[in-house]
């Protein structure tokens, strides 16, 4: 089993809710990225997801947006990325899952970039523009790799669909909890709580939900259905709004022991 | 040659090209959209309203003029001209908008979406949307709007809201992420009308077919009026709906050489450009595999062409197929060559074409001089330049 799904099995007997932040690489620096991956750890971060910046994030709303322009704009590239989650891994075991769009994977030559992530520390992928249809070659990449794939099953996704999506899925399923891009809401969709039980049926894979996952309420909710909650905007929000504060990273653990704890 | 004709395939690759490149929520939608086209494609009723549009709506099918005085100037092959330019609405992007505006309609879509970026296809849509009672929002980059006002004013008197977009270069590929981010959010209520053979399956295919009468029709035509097929056609290449649309009926004759002219821009470093062929690299952008301008990490690059309807980042996947194939052979014109162009076409032949077609006309001029007169040279003036005068007349001030 890889280290994400031994942290899903040790929390499922616990008897706990997963929480898992997401956070885009090199926002505003590599650095920055580094401390705040820490902060969150320490804050009770079951994963991690780093987020690999794409000039053109079509799946996400303005607030990753304005990260990604900000790391690419200080110049991040994967192969410094790459590097920093090296450091990390001598300081922390929290499973990491790399989280990006395909091209700039394939640009960097996708069994190259497997093969490097896995002896940096990366546990495994998702990429948001690679569906099950293309996923074939990538797939047995990752496979061979021992790292985890993980792929989106989305309210408009058809029992069909799912079953494809679980069979390509390791570690757990990424469940989009409405139809749009990643951005935080007030309230989170009705449209969730049926797509996690048509995934139940058809696998016994660990289920996580996110899209709009922005408040300790929602991750209550989240919790009380599924095993694993998903929150990017609300936490990317977060560095935004202290962008510039020396104890930029600990406020960022403080907003996800909120999150987390509810207090 | 083999069957050139029939690709893509049941998943919508062209050889390696194409694809679906998507968001999961977008992945079911798309196997709708691909069922209700295929089922409208074996609809006699289907192809005969949209026979109809084109005839009394459209005004097709478009001249084939001989461009006497042109050729005449440039001494050496005798050049054609297919008036995709005397479409309703101006350019040859009506011909698909009014197809897929009754795919809209068929399948019970309310709203429609549509990217645009010199305009045109959003005019189109605006269009096809007013004529087909169905609502219509555009999203086009703001550097766009500067350069093409005169179509932003078309598409709002045509009742239709565009929304500018101000995120990367504000041209036609971020125009294209909105539309998507939109898409993505209204999936079920909205019809998403893509304007070029871009991004996932079924569009390449479906954009194509509704391209492809302006090839039957020139086929038609140059043999009647000739009794002989082109020596080469010619079109510009941005996405590449007018030039699939003119090359398709063509590729099993093998006599028929294919030229497509992307925008050379005004050099040939990275971002001064959108000639993808000479400066790009197989990659996935925006829902399909193709050549794509990039920068090492696989970061899109910045484009730049006079002409807002050639400058993007990449390229319609078949293109890429026929190209690899040696089917068709790709070539950019520079901004200058291209205004020397649009000048020459106004000043012999009464046409002020749109700067994109123009692109076209550029590479007839370095070609024809080097051909004999029985030598047909056919190509595609996919756009008339009303909405470039500004711009025209701006850089001959420069």
């Amino acid at each position: 089993m890889t280290r994400i799904g031994r942290m899903f099995e040790r929390a499922r007997q616990q008897g706990r809710g997963v929480f898992i932040p997401y956070v885009t690489l090199g926002d505003p620096d590599l650095e920055t990225s580094r401390r705040v991956v820490l902060e969150l750890e320490a804050a009770g971060a079951d994963l991690i997801e780093l987020g690999v910046p794409f000039s053109d994030p079509l799946a996400d709303g303005p607030v990753i947006q304005r990260a990604t322009e900000r790391a690419l704009a200080r110049g991040f590239t994967l192969e410094k990325g790459l590097a920093m989650v090296a450091d990390l891994r001598r300081h922390t075991q929290v499973p990491l899952l790399l989280f990006s769009y395909y091209n700039p994977l394939f640009a960097y030559g996708f069994e190259r970039l497997v093969s490097a992530a896995r002896q940096r520390g990366i546990d495994g992928f998702l990429i948001t523009d690679l569906s099950v249809e293309e996923a074939e070659g990538p797939l047995a990449v990752l496979r061979a790799a021992g790292l985890d794939s993980v792929f989106l099953a989305a309210p408009t996704s058809t029992d069909e669909r799912i079953r494809k999506i679980a069979a390509y899925s390791s570690g757990f399923i990424y469940a989009v909890s409405r139809t749009g891009v990643t951005g935080a809401r007030k309230s989170l969709s009705g449209e969730v709580e049926s797509l996690i039980r048509r995934i139940r049926s058809q696998t016994s894979l660990p289920v996580a939900v996110g899209f709009g996952v922005s408040e300790p309420d929602h991750l209550r909710q989240v919790w009380s259905r599924a095993e694993g909650a998903v929150v990017g905007s609300a936490i990317v929000g977060c560095i935004e709004r202290n962008m510039g504060q020396p104890d930029l990273a600990q406020r960022v653990g403080e907003f996800a022991r909120w999150l987390k704890g509810g207090c | 040659m083999g069957n050139m004709a029939q690709i893509p395939d049941s998943r919508g690759h062209f050889g390696p090209y194409g694809g679906k490149f998507v968001p999961e929520t977008l992945m079911h939608p798309l196997e709708e959209l691909e069922a209700a086209y295929l089922e409208a494609r074996r609809d006699p009723g289907f192809q005969s309203d949209l026979d109809g549009l084109l005839r009394d709506y459209s005004g097709r099918p478009t001249p084939l003029s001989r461009a006497d005085r042109l050729s005449k100037h440039l001494g050496g092959a005798t050049v054609y001209l297919k008036r995709e330019d005397l479409n309703h609405t101006g350019a040859h992007k009506i011909n698909n908008c009014l197809g897929q505006g009754l795919l809209a309609k068929r399948m019970g879509k309310k709203r429609v979406i549509a990217e645009t970026g010199a305009g045109q296809h959003g005019v189109a849509t605006a269009t096809v949307c007013a004529l087909l009672d169905l609502e219509c929002e555009v999203y086009m980059g703001e550097e766009d709007m500067r350069r093409q006002a005169l179509n932003v004013f078309r598409m709002r008197l045509l009742g239709a809201r565009v929304h500018g977009v101000s995120s990367g270069s504000q041209t036609l590929k971020d125009a294209i992420n909105e539309a998507i981010r939109d898409w993505v959010t209204n999936v079920r209520s909205t019809y998403y009308l893509i304007g070029s053979v871009l991004s996932a399956h079924p569009y390449p295919m479906m954009v194509r077919d509704f391209q492809s009468v302006i090839g039957k029709e020139a086929r038609e035509q140059i043999l009647e009026r000739e009794g002989r097929l082109p020596h080469t056609l010619v079109a510009c290449v941005g996405g590449g709906s007018n030039a699939i649309g003119l090359f398709h009926a063509f590729l099993e004759d093998e006599t028929v050489a294919m030229v497509g002219v992307e925008a050379g821009g005004r050099g040939s470093n990275l971002g001064e450009h959108a000639a993808r062929f000479s400066g790009g690299k197989p990659g996935i952008l925006q829902g399909t595999y193709s050549y794509v301008l990039q920068d090492e990490d696989g970061q899109i690059a910045k484009t730049h062409s006079i002409s807002a309807g050639l400058d993007y980042a990449s390229v319609g996947p078949e293109h890429a197929f026929l190209r690899d194939q040696g089917r068709i052979r790709y070539t950019s014109a520079t901004d200058e060559e291209t205004l020397a162009a649009l000048h020459l076409l106004s000043r012999t032949e009464g046409i002020v074409s749109a700067l994109e077609s123009a692109h076209a006309v550029a590479e007839v001029m370095r070609m024809a001089p080097g051909l004999r007169e029985e030598d047909l040279l056919l190509v595609n003036l996919s756009g008339r330049g009303d909405k470039d005068v500004q711009t025209v007349a701006a850089a001959d001030s420069e």
